[in-house]
């Protein structure tokens, strides 16, 4: 590669937020005509300093250059006009609008819309790059792939050469993402500037050019990918070394505990989300559940924690002892605990859903047990000695107790939900995106906890979405496609590969034969 | 047929009044504010009006009409505006509730109106006293090529002001840059911030704008339907919070405001024209527009379109640095 | 680029844990800053010396002990309004129809009092207006809460749109009450029985309002506290997804929240009838449904901080008609002077949640 000079240079960029720290004196490079991977566990500050870039935030100190110039970046307005676009790991769509109207929002032009000049102007950018996007179309009519392919284009008609791409792999099947690389690796040889923020090694290996580093906020390094290697990233990341092994114990006296049977079920606009899914669930084992993100995981959870009515299909509980059945479904939550069914559920939407934000440690313990006793007083005591428990046992860090759960870390808040939903002794755990957002370390605790959930013979549903983390630690792995069940394979014979495509397809049979 | 005439005359007329409110209001609602204050904002608007009238028309011996008219269309504007403008500081900048600064700006309006209102009757001579006939006869004119029409012959300037307003707001929310913008702020402002937008000064400039409106249903209210007087009767609050709703019942839509404005107009006046109502049957029938109002709330909530929901940000502080 | 962009003037970030000393400090001062404003107001409208107004306005409240009482009564009337609305408000659920809820409750009572005025000892008719008042504001409540337990029908408008078919019902039953025939009122309800009047107690004519009142403080500040119902209450309002998430029947604690906010809305409508007025008008409310609101709002939905709130909202109401009726204004001066001083305090709150940086690093508290 010849000696090229940088067209970004961020000096000692410093951003806190109340008493985090997100950014501590940073420094970055960035060349055109290079694919820079800003590699970093979760939590270490990569989105923050991105923002910072596209004028999300703000620094509290420190410096960016354009070229030579000092620049100030005080809105996202200001990034565009620089050349700067960023594609958020949440995208920025409004759904009520169309394609066009969002690709189109708050670029200046003729006071007078000319819908008709923009979709032309959207369909030659999609022919050159090879998307497919129908600007006419709505967003809440739109795929999440489709949705990121909007945000793309939006980026790239305002002739941004700077592209930030925020973690464009999650919502991603394998092939998918083969796809948006290879439309990146276009870009770069267009002689843009590309910068993807991961904290996937195998992303950093198969993609960039450069790789810069942060770990908690400060800059570590950056080098050439091809002069380093995964066991060195990871030390960078973490800041010590670790072993990236996921323990898989044997399953021991397996006998089925839960049966699903042709369950179909549609959501209120009908949409059939769920169709004719059929499997079980023995006592002691890691059943995953792997699927595009949006094609039924979250029903089926909900169907079985008594959240989401079915139109038809039957779920049984069965007692492993006198394998007696018992339907479940049609039934309330409380009602499925009141036949003495240990049902536990940490669902993907931990904040809003498992947890309330703005209460404190005790109060989000008392979710679970607030109704016991006939007093019309609830009970804070022993739910007061459980936060201190599970606070002690997972060390969770927080200030105290009394603490609202939103002030405290992602791995911190997912440690104080698995831990309650654990805390019952349940004899089942169904765990939606258990590790999303969590850095290394958390995640390692929250599949330790899994797995000692499993050891103690109850029976686990683990809807993950990284099959790398799905294929190492689940003894069979029933994969979704499009509501229907793809196929169910063991985990220890099958690989990433196979389940993108039985992902993608049903039973992974298709006519795909690219090369 | 002579009462179908009239009371078709009644409805637009009332109607009017809360056109002008229900525009404003969609305006600004458009861009997320749910401003409360609405009933305030008329006072305020009518007040400043009928105020600006009375000082022009008593202290010149002979008022000319044009300038009566202009003086307090300015005044109405102003005071309306700026109304919008404390509502705007409070609740874009200093990110108050938006339901509670409503609130406090609709007693707050009614306080100062009435204050000044019954000050004026009073040195006018009074209870209804007050008289700014010059300025209400100029709002009061018929427009010339409609002399000759029936129902709308005696339908003063501001009734067609309304209908261009409502017209102009859907091709300006429809087809303008600016409107699609302003669209985006409301459904969701993180995204429009994104995208570049001025979100805090779109918001400012569409409350402001939207509380001049309103405002106009006040000037319309004091000059033309109560004809220049005033009275401490509660009579534009109650107009007001029927503007809000209007809102509701247009789903959003200028136009659909337009007809929606009459039809409750109809329904406030169809006691009157209805024989053979006592007294206390026609208290009954006054209960018809909240009614339907409620109705159609319970309507639209019961088709879940996604299409006529609300601004999906309606009421809600943005700050762009939350996390 | 040709030109260094400069960093903005000001700049605001979020601010966690103010401590509660400084937030009131905060509070208070913004307090402070709006009655000199008003000062001002008044000023430039009479031209007389502020000071002296405020001292008007203090006599007015507190002069004798007979308006020291009227400011008790209104006090715990408007403390009434705003711990009824405290539960839903709690639950996000935005009531604005307490003005309605209040006349269904005073329409209530008023029904008791001319039907049954007669027929009936006082205590049991005292009882009786009590539970009508109740009921009949918890229906107020409840049909909106129905509505949008069962199909999210917005409450806001809901329950505007509720008041106003109160007000033409209370009209309605005007009509038929008349009292003298043609006099569009309904005037003093058994005037020379006082059957129903709310008695003297203790040698005070108000004396129970404010045992009434402050039993119900105490009482729904202990339910929403301790309560299991409490709790719930908290959980739908924060999310309601928790709350299905957990098993609790989101309707039914919708529906049964909002009925208990109508029904203490409705008892302050028997306050009003039988405890203060001694009739029912389209004007009983008067208002005070909405500035109860503010005053639920302020508290933070506290029902203890609401005295206080109540207490300084009546004050300002009575000062400033003692003001209008001095200096020849009338009673709307006090819903200016209210409307300023609720600018101020809300306003202030930016200043307790955020904080203003400056260009030049320098951070101003």
């Amino acid at each position: 590669m010849e000696e090229k000079t940088a067209v970004i240079k961020m000096r000692n960029i410093t951003k806190s937020f109340g008493s985090v720290l997100a950014n501590d004196k940073v420094w970055l490079d960035i060349y055109k005509g290079e694919i820079l991977a800003l590699l970093g566990e979760n939590g270490s500050g990569k989105t923050t300093l991105m923002n910072m870039l596209s004028g999300i935030y703000y620094p509290d100190a420190g410096q960016i250059f354009m070229g030579e110039n000092e620049v100030s970046i005080r809105s996202p307005k200001d990034a565009y006009d620089l050349g700067i676009g960023m594609i958020h790991q949440h995208f920025k769509l409004v759904d009520v609008l169309t394609a066009a109207e969002n690709i189109i929002l708050g670029m200046s032009g003729k006071g007078l819309l000319d819908m008709s000049a923009v979709n032309e102007k959207i369909r030659s950018i999609c022919s050159l790059y090879g998307f497919d996007v129908d600007p006419e179309q709505k967003i809440y009519d739109m795929s999440v792939s489709q949705k990121q392919t909007v945000e793309i284009i939006k980026v790239l008609y305002r002739g941004a050469d700077i592209l930030i791409l925020d973690e464009p792999t999650a919502v991603l099947t394998p092939q998918e993402t083969d796809k948006l690389f290879a439309i990146l690796r276009n870009m770069r040889d267009d002689g843009k500037a590309v910068i993807i923020i991961t904290h996937k090694l195998h992303e950093v290996e198969e993609l960039s050019d450069r790789v810069a580093i942060l770990q908690r906020g400060r800059f570590v390094g950056d080098t050439l990918t091809k002069d380093t290697n995964a066991a060195e990233m990871t030390n960078m990341m973490v800041g010590h070394p670790v072993v990236l092994n996921i323990e898989r114990p044997e399953p021991e006296n397996v006998k089925e505990r839960l049966r699903v049977e042709n369950l179909t079920i549609r959501d209120i606009d009908g949409v059939k989300k769920l169709d004719d899914v059929s499997f079980s669930v023995g006592s002691g084992e890691i059943l995953g559940i792997a699927g595009i993100s949006g094609c039924g995981q979250k029903e089926l959870l909900e169907a079985i924690a008594g959240l989401q009515p079915a139109e038809s299909g039957s779920i049984f509980y069965i007692d492993t002892k006198t394998g007696e059945k018992e339907p479940l479904i049609g039934k309330k939550p409380r009602e499925i605990s009141a036949m003495g069914v240990a049902l536990s559920f940490v669902p993907e939407d931990r904040l809003g859903m498992g947890l309330v934000a703005n209460m404190d440690l005790t109060d989000n313990m008392m979710l679970r047990s607030f109704r016991r006793g006939k007093s019309v007083f609830a009970d804070r005591k022993s739910p007061r000695e459980l936060a201190r428990r599970v606070v002690t046992e997972l060390s969770v860090n927080t200030p105290s107790v009394d603490t609202p759960v939103r002030k405290l870390s992602g791995g911190n808040v997912q440690k104080i939900l698995v831990g309650r939903e654990i805390s019952s002794a349940p004899t089942v755990l169904m765990t939606a995106y258990a590790v999303r957002g969590l850095d290394i370390n958390s995640s390692y605790t929250i599949y330790d906890l899994i797995n000692q959930q499993k050891q103690k013979g109850v029976a686990v549903i683990f809807v993950g979405e990284d099959l790398d983390v799905l294929v190492e630690l689940c003894d069979r792995i029933l994969i979704l496609c499009g509501g229907k069940v793809s196929g169910i394979v063991d985990g220890r014979k099958t690989d990433k590969r196979e389940i993108g495509r039985m992902m993608t397809s049903l039973g992974g049979e298709s006519s795909e034969q690219q090369a | 047929m002579a009462g179908i005439l009239s009371l078709v005359q009644a409805a637009i007329v009332f109607g009017t009044v809360i056109l002008f409110g229900a525009i404003g209001e969609i305006l600004t609602e458009k861009s997320g504010s749910l401003n409360l204050g609405v009933p305030g904002i008329m006072y305020i608007g009518g007040i400043a009006g009928l105020a600006g009238a009375y000082l022009y028309e008593s202290s010149v011996s002979a008022p000319e009409p044009l300038l009566c008219f202009l003086i307090a269309l300015f005044c109405t504007l102003i005071a309306s505006c700026l109304a919008g403008l404390l509502y705007s500081f409070l609740t874009i900048s200093l990110r108050a509730n938006q339901n509670v600064t409503g609130l406090t700006l609709t007693i707050f309006g009614s306080g100062i109106a009435n204050l000044f209102g019954g000050a004026m009757n009073k040195m006018a001579g009074g209870v209804g006293q007050i008289s700014v006939s010059t300025t209400s006869a100029a709002y009061r004119t018929t427009l010339p090529f409609f002399r000759g029409i029936s129902v709308l012959s005696s339908l003063g300037v501001l009734v067609y002001v309304a209908v261009i307003l409502a017209i102009v707001m859907t091709w300006f929310l429809n087809r303008t840059r600016a409107g699609l913008n302003l669209r985006a702020v409301g459904e969701n402002p993180a995204t429009a911030d994104a995208a570049g937008i001025k979100v805090t000064k779109l918001k400012y400039i569409a409350t402001c704008t939207g509380a001049a409106i309103t405002g106009l249903g006040g000037l319309y209210y004091v000059l033309d339907y109560i004809k220049g007087t005033w009275a401490n009767d509660g009579g534009i609050e109650k107009l007001g919070w029927l503007a809000v709703a209007l809102v509701i019942f247009a789903r959003w839509k200028p136009v659909h405001a337009i007809w929606g404005s009459y039809l409750f107009g109809v329904l406030f006046w169809l006691y009157f024209y209805i024989p053979g109502l006592d007294r206390s049957s026609q208290e009954l029938f006054k209960m018809l527009p909240y009614i339907v109002t409620i109705a159609v709330l319970v309507i639209s909530s019961m088709r879940r379109s996604r299409e006529n929901r609300p601004p999906a940000h309606l009421g809600l502080p943005y700050f762009r640095e939350e996390r | 680029m040709n030109s260094k962009l400069k960093e903005p003037f000001v700049r605001i970030t979020k601010r966690e844990d103010t401590p509660l000393l400084k937030a009131w400090g905060i509070r208070l001062f913004s307090l402070l800053l709006a009655l000199i404003t008003c000062a001002g107001i008044i000023y430039l409208i009479v031209k007389l010396n502020p000071l002296k107004v405020y001292v008007a306005m203090w006599e007015g409240a507190f002069g004798t002990s007979k308006r020291s009482w009227i400011t008790a009564r209104d006090t715990m009337m408007l403390l009434c309004i705003g711990v009824g609305l405290a539960p839903a408000f709690k639950m996000r659920f935005w009531n604005i129809g307490a003005e309605g809820q209040i006349l269904a409750g005073g329409l209530a009572t008023a029904a008791c009092m001319i039907y049954f005025g007669s027929s009936m000892p006082t205590w049991a008719l005292l009882i009786v207006s009590f539970a009508a008042s109740c009921i009949a504001g918890a229906v107020w409540g409840f049909v909106p809460a129905a509505f949008k337990a069962r199909f999210d029908t917005n409450e806001t408008l809901f329950t505007l749109m509720m008041n106003y078919v109160a007000i033409q019902l209370t009209s309605f039953f005007i009509t038929k009450w008349e009292n003298p025939i043609g006099s569009n009122t309904v005037g003093i309800i058994n005037q020379s029985t006082k059957a129903g009047w709310l008695p003297s107690f203790l040698g005070q004519q108000y004396m129970l309002n404010v045992i009434i009142v402050m039993t119900l403080t105490i009482a729904v500040y202990i339910y929403l506290r301790w309560s299991k119902h409490g709790y719930e209450i908290a959980v739908v309002g924060e999310s309601e997804r928790t709350a299905k998430y957990i098993g609790i029947n989101v309707k039914k604690v919708i529906i049964r929240t909002v009925a208990l906010s109508g029904g203490l809305c409705g008892v302050a409508g028997f306050l009003a009838v039988s405890g203060a007025s001694h009739t029912i008008s389209t004007n009983t409310a008067g208002g005070r449904g909405f500035t109860a609101i503010i005053v639920a709002w302020l508290a933070k939905f506290n029902p203890l901080v609401m005295f206080f709130v109540s207490l300084l909202l009546a004050f300002l109401q009575k000062g400033a008609v003692e003001i209008a009726s001095r200096y020849d204004l009338n009673d709307y001066a006090s819903q200016m002077i209210t409307g300023i001083i609720l600018f101020f305090i809300l306003g202030s709150e930016f200043f307790i949640n955020y904080k203003l940086i400056f260009r030049g690093k320098k951070e101003v508290n």
